[in-house]
């Protein structure tokens, strides 16, 4: 698909660009992959692999870093990432039922994006807002005491934006 | 020129609704001269509603409705309202002395509560050597778990030999339950800069770096705004006050991985490496950030440094136990009315922290345990609710004080079902570089979750108890070397728990699905069909005016059966 080479094809220049304003590159590998989900909004093996040259480390360890912390997507995201908080006041709070309910509603393991890309789900550890659990945020915004029952409403909200329809 | 005499200050964490009422109010009435009206970021712990706290009265109004708004500005105006909440007029502020106080993005607001006073005070009239025996003098001790005394470890930091040395923020708050490092560098970030700079000068050191959870993006925000503002006045940067000591301070973003706030872990982390602990010894202290003397500690501890400067170090010697002096911010949270940040004294007990600032256990139901120090750290029963909180007392039971997660658990809870979820979670952050840790651990869940689904059996006690040792022994970072906690204190405490489980196949609070079953009483059951018209696997079978009765074999334990009835016919067994 050439119009995603372009795309991915500038938006590395965007990263190249970036990297070439660090004062060092010693130690920025972590740095970098933040800026390069910022812009490309998930780390394929692709970007990988031209971070890895720029650096002048080898991809194997790149891949390391990128696994070893959870902050960084190796699959897209959806358009609107629902992100399920399990913390231990979110947990003891009925955590586990959102989820569930996010899961069969959007026909999606956690992790996963719907189909169509409008959708993905994860669960994270503590947002640090435990006065409000259960906690969901969706692209940052954050839900507080959640039922199960407004699991139906937040995802209609989001379709309702899009113009999209349920399925 | 009008002067102003009262204040009302406003928690609109919650909203606005209550704080545009309340300005509406002050303009309608033609106060706008003599009361003030400021948004905070809340008082501490959250009941129901809006909180809004007159000054200088101090009084404390809870539950308020925009309606509410035309009373409490005319009591305000003549110097009254409110009444004093024990949920917040029990804390004992210094960590948050500021927080919700201040604009955190105010540099003047800071430093007219007497801040980057003890940082120019240590600069000019103290030597580094006097700066460190305050420190130790004060007793404090690190808050970010394990308790080391603070001024011990600049003083081996300040002993090392190096041309360059480092100062690190610990602000990777990963216990799932704490919140209280955020609540800090969100509501008070000059605070932990000031401490930084006081510390780079105690150990000869020139540069800091605030190692943050990229989760916290409003942190980042106020600690680079507050570092812009600190450098502009000469506060932090070269010659700082004209002293010829130099300090800049930057922040490195954190990626996701709980063990990253091991300071080892972290160290590689900063370094742009896979967060893995290293071998210690060398301690940060002697080879930390490219292998150059380094100190770490967390945010709450450095937020309690300038006012051991400001108030001298036996007026925070003076709060807290023998052992443990200050005080200590929890995050309360679970199944409790009062929920959020506290900080009290050292030694102040658990009941007093649950009953008289927490309000008691929602809806009335029966306390449990209450987990202290989160996956690190242990279930604590209700029979040791008077144990005073210090480092000594929470091992001594099982627990650790940890970063001050506090999560009460009622009657509904499970106790095996907590410890698996701990678990899980260790598990799943575990970095795999001890094999009692990576495969340890793994084998304790996998028997936890055959307990909880009533396939356990009766050798997995002692199994879970041994290899539980065995991890804590083993392991090298603190993260494996506690693991295994949740497991072996509720082991402890509620053995019971795990007995029914694995030998009646039964779970006495009811929060294992797959040992519940859902029945329905012939006697009650008038055949209304409701339920089974609601059950979503269809397995509820029975004609109309007819005894229903629940398929075991299909039965998801969803509970809709049991939640329509309206005769109260179908129970949980």
């Amino acid at each position: 698909m050439p119009v995603a080479d372009t795309d991915m094809a500038a938006k590395l220049a965007e990263l190249d660009a970036y990297i070439d304003s660090l004062p060092t590159k010693e130690g920025k590998l972590i740095t970098v992959l933040h800026k390069a989900q910022d812009i490309i909004g998930y780390l394929p093996f692709d970007a990988q692999h031209h971070i890895a040259r720029r650096l002048g480390v080898p991809s194997s360890k790149v891949y390391g870093v990128v696994t070893f912390y959870s902050f960084f997507n190796i699959k897209p995201k959806g358009k609107y990432k629902i992100a399920c908080c399990m913390g231990t006041a979110c947990f003891v709070r009925g955590a586990q039922a959102i989820v569930d309910e996010f899961k069969k509603r959007l026909s999606v393991e956690t992790g996963e994006a719907t189909k169509d890309m409008l959708f993905s789900l994860d669960t994270i550890r503590c947002v640090g807002a435990c006065g409000l659990a259960p906690v969901i945020s969706v692209n940052g915004k954050i839900y507080g005491r959640v039922a199960p029952d407004d699991v139906n409403k937040i995802i209609e909200e989001y379709m309702a934006k899009d113009g999209g329809s349920v399925g | 020129m009008a002067k102003i005499t009262s204040n009302i200050l406003v928690d609109v964490s919650g909203g606005k609704d209550v704080y545009n009422a309340l300005a509406k109010a002050v303009s309608a009435a033609g106060l706008g001269k003599s009361v003030q009206v400021a948004a905070v970021d809340g008082f501490g712990v959250k009941a129901e509603g809006a909180v809004v706290k007159v000054l200088p009265s101090g009084g404390y109004y809870t539950g308020v409705a925009p309606e509410d708004a035309d009373r409490i500005v005319q009591a305000a105006a003549s110097g009254e309202g409110g009444s004093p909440v024990p949920a917040y007029t029990t804390n004992v502020r210094v960590a948050l002395k500021n927080v919700g106080y201040i604009d955190p993005a105010s540099i003047d607001d800071y430093i007219a509560t007497r801040g980057y006073e003890a940082l120019g005070g240590c600069l000019t009239n103290n030597t580094p050597q006097d700066v460190i025996a305050a420190v130790k003098a004060s007793g404090l001790r690190g808050r970010g778990g394990a308790g080391f005394p603070t001024g011990l470890k600049w003083e081996f930091a300040g002993k090392s030999a190096g041309d360059k040395k480092y100062v690190i923020c610990n602000a990777d708050e990963g216990d799932p339950g704490a919140f209280m490092d955020r609540s800090v560098l969100e509501g008070d970030p000059h605070a932990v800069l000031e401490a930084m700079a006081i510390c780079g000068y105690a150990i000869g050191a020139d540069e800091g770096v605030i190692y943050c959870r990229a989760e916290y993006p409003l942190a980042v925000a106020r600690l680079e705004n507050a570092i812009n503002q600190a450098e502009a006045l000469g506060l932090l940067g070269d010659n700082i006050l004209g002293t010829g000591f130099s300090f800049k301070i930057s922040i490195n973003l954190g990626a996701g991985a709980f063990v990253c706030g091991e300071e080892t872990a972290l160290i590689n982390s900063i370094e742009g490496q896979r967060g893995e602990p290293r071998l210690k010894p060398p301690f940060p202290a002697a080879a930390g950030l490219w292998m150059k003397p380094s100190n770490v500690n967390n945010v709450e501890t450095y937020a309690c440094v300038r006012h051991i400067f400001l108030n001298g170090p036996e007026w925070f010697a003076g709060i807290g136990t023998e052992k443990s002096k200050g005080t200590k911010v929890f995050a309360l949270a679970g199944k409790i009315n009062n929920v959020g940040l506290i900080e009290v004294p050292m030694g102040t007990t658990l009941r007093e922290i649950i009953y008289d600032i927490g309000g008691g256990i929602r809806g009335g139901k029966q306390f449990k345990a209450i987990q202290t120090g989160g996956p690190s750290g242990g279930c604590i029963p209700a029979s040791l609710l008077d144990l005073p909180i210090d480092y000594e007392s929470l091992a001594s039971v099982g627990s650790m004080m940890g970063s001050g997660g506090l999560i009460v658990m009622d009657e509904d809870d499970c106790m095996v079902n907590i410890a698996r979820y701990y678990l899980d979670f260790t598990v799943e952050e575990s970095c795999g570089k001890c094999t009692p840790c990576r495969i340890g651990n793994m084998r304790l869940l996998e028997m936890l979750e055959e307990i909880t689904s009533g396939k356990g059996k009766p050798e997995y006690i002692n199994e879970l108890r041994e290899l539980g040792e065995v991890i804590k022994d083993a392991s090298l970072c603190g993260l494996g070397q506690t693991a295994p906690n949740p497991v072996l204190s509720t082991m402890h405490y509620f053995m019971d728990e795990y007995e029914a489980h694995i030998r009646d196949h039964k779970c006495p609070a009811g929060a294992c699905s797959a040992l519940l079953k859902y029945v329905i009483d012939p006697e009650k059951c008038t055949g209304c069909t409701l339920c089974a018209r609601n059950c979503p696997v269809d397995c509820i079978a029975g004609e109309r005016r007819k005894t229903h009765v629940i398929d075991q074999e299909r039965c998801i334990k969803c509970g809709t059966c049991m939640a329509k009835c309206r005769f109260g016919a179908i129970s949980r067994v």
